[in-house]
């Protein structure tokens, strides 16, 4: 069986976006990007089930700039077999993106995909579930447990309250939430390995999707400033402040 | 104009997540109507129907909605909205995972978890795990949106709007629900509570996270969250977890124990009225946005912290 896993290049994690002074976007210029962390989780998943027999093969797809190469580079040293870049400077909107990713998949027939809950950059949410909407096919989103049983995956959710086990017939999309797994580490003699798989470039065009946003950003502001309190001596302290200054006991 | 709001109910009771969404839906200026979709919805349309400014509540009963399955909810909401200028739907897990279905079925963006009505086009939305806020305008025919509940006022009840029955969907011919484990606790709701006590790794086993954070929440009356560290090693289970990808909070108190105060846990609780942090690093980021910090070992400072409150009167 063939599995797609879309993977975006976002800032990363760890670094704290800000906002331009003109307020047309946050500012990307020489900020660190990496794989966005869900895809991270999403490419490991899809290299367990091959290590387990249950996957033949891994294609990756990544929508994005020329540098979203190296992405797909990552994902291809952790394990994948090889990868699409569907290259354009304009940052699709989630509905461009599920419908791309729909042409994909009319063309490699994959019998899943996994992918992230969420891009840590825009924080939709929303990729996964359109594009399952768009295959008719159904969705296990924000998965923590995933259990392949040839014609269909047994998938446990994390939502609000607890979890959620569902039974999806395959074809299905499935979308990883944090704690499906945790992602390897490329090995050296592995990316070393990857530099030799194929990626394929395409732009939007080849799929004859239009990926015109439809949403026009008025402006990106910074959200209102918390300025830091004060620090407390004692327990007691914090209790007669809480209660006299704060009002909120 | 005419908006849809996708009710958030449970058992009978329609959560207060949902008179929020009417809020958000009543700065679109139109006629409000609230989808109470589900298993044995009836007491949740009544509830529904008393929400102040409400048109008309529709009702949707089938086994698949009260599983929650996306695809039964797609084709229930999706004939639907054609006599809607806009779905709202509260940015619950559950509305996270059938809104984005339905606006791809309809062909238009889905506009995620939006904190500011503009107007019926134009909205706010965070990014960038809430270090930015972008204002979007729709060129869609019809909005599709989440709504962050935090952030809008409940509306109130005293209405009395008409209760009708929808089509609703059954079960989807690919998915099938297998089993629910949810956690039991009477401890009010993470995204509801007032008063919110956090642990961090510094925690270092479930049985210590139980031993401090839990007795402390009760005395309180709060609600229990926690870092994702603190989730990830097994201290809490995973609805506990507030940030970026877990609950959004933004109680009147918010008090962190042993949580460094990642961008990622900012992001779902920095909207609180009241922050405290208890850290024994004073250069821990929380300090940042903490109202009250308290640099101190937790393992004697809580202890003093429930004498103190005792004290005062908890
Ligand atoms: C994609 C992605 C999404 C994420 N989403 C979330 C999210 O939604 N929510 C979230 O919380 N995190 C999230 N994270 C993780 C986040 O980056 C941090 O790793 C996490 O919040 C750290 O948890 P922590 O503060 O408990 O642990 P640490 O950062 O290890 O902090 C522990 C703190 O405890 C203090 N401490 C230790 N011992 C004591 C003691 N005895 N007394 C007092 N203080 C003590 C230490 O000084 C330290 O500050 C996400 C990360 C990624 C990559
Ligand atoms: N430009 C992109 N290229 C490849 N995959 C993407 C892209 N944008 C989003 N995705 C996938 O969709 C998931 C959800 O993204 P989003 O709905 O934007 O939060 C991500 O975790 C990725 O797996």
């Amino acid at each position: 069986m063939k599995v797609l896993v879309p993977v975006k290049r976002v800032i990363d994690y760890n670094v704290k976006a800000r906002v331009k002074p003109d307020q047309t976007g946050v500012d990307l210029a020489n900020v660190k990007m990496s794989m966005n962390p869900f895809d991270e989780i999403g490419v490991e998943e899809a290299v367990r089930l091959k290590e387990k027999g249950a996957v033949e093969e891994i294609v990756v797809v990544s929508i994005g700039p020329a540098q979203a190469q190296e992405t797909i580079r990552t994902a291809l040293a952790m394990g994948a077999d090889r990868g699409i870049l569907i290259q354009t400077d304009a940052d699709p909107e989630p509905l461009a993106v599920a419908k791309l990713l729909k042409a994909v998949v009319g063309e490699e027939s994959p019998g899943f995909i996994i992918m992230g809950k969420q891009a840590i950059d825009g924080d939709n949410n929303a990729v996964g579930q359109m594009l399952a909407a768009l295959l008719d096919w159904p969705q296990a989103t924000f998965a923590s447990k995933v259990e392949l049983s040839g014609k269909s995956a047994k998938v446990t959710r994390e939502v609000d309250g607890g979890l959620q086990t569902l039974d999806v017939d395959l074809p299905a999309v499935i979308t990883a939430d944090l704690r499906l797994n945790e992602p390897r580490y490329a090995s050296l003699p592995n990316i070393m390995k990857a530099k030799k798989k194929p990626i394929d470039t395409k732009s939007p065009a080849d799929y004859g999707v239009d990926v015109a946003p439809r949403l026009k950003v008025l402006k990106v502001t910074e959200p209102p400033k918390r300025s830091a309190g004060i620090k407390v001596e004692t327990a007691a302290d914090l209790v007669m402040k809480l209660k006299n200054e704060a009002g909120v006991l | 104009m005419a908006v849809l709001v996708i009710a958030d109910h449970h058992e009978g009771v329609v959560r207060d997540t949902t008179n929020k969404t009417v809020t958000a839906a009543q700065g679109f200026g139109g006629d409000i109507d609230i989808l109470v979709a589900g298993k044995g919805v009836d007491s949740a349309a009544k509830a529904a129907a008393g929400i102040a400014g409400v048109r008309k509540v529709l009702t949707a009963d089938s086994d698949a909605l009260g599983q929650g399955l996306a695809e039964a909810f797609e084709a229930t909401v999706v004939p639907l909205a054609a006599g809607y200028d806009a779905v709202l739907i509260p940015s619950t897990s559950q509305g996270k995972n059938v809104a984005p279905r339905i606006a791809a079925k309809l062909d238009v963006s889905l506009i995620s978890d939006i904190i500011e009505v503009v107007d019926a086009k134009t909205f706010v939305r965070p990014i960038y795990a809430g270090n930015a806020l972008e204002t979007v305008q729709t060129s869609d025919a019809k909005v599709v949106a989440t709504v962050r509940p935090t952030v809008f006022k409940a509306a109130a009840e005293g209405g009395s709007a008409s209760v009708e029955k929808a089509g609703a969907a059954g079960a989807p011919a690919h998915t099938r629900f297998v089993s629910e484990e949810m956690v039991k606790s009477d401890r009010p709701e993470l995204g509801a509570a007032k008063i919110v006590v956090s642990g961090g790794r510094a925690m270092g086993s479930a049985e210590e996270f139980q031993r401090v954070i839990e007795p402390l929440a009760d005395l309180l009356g709060a609600a229990v969250g926690a870092s994702r560290a603190a989730v990830d090693a097994g201290y809490a289970p995973n609805d506990y977890q507030v940030g970026q990808t877990g609950k959004v909070v933004a109680p009147s108190l918010y008090i962190a124990v042993g949580i460094s105060g990642a961008i990622q846990h900012l992001a779902g609780m920095k909207d609180s009225k009241v922050i405290v942090a208890i850290n024994k690093d004073a250069d821990a980021p929380i300090f940042q946005v903490a109202d009250y910090g308290l640099v101190a070992d937790y393992k004697t400072a809580i202890p003093e912290l429930t004498e103190a409150l005792k004290a005062a009167g908890k």
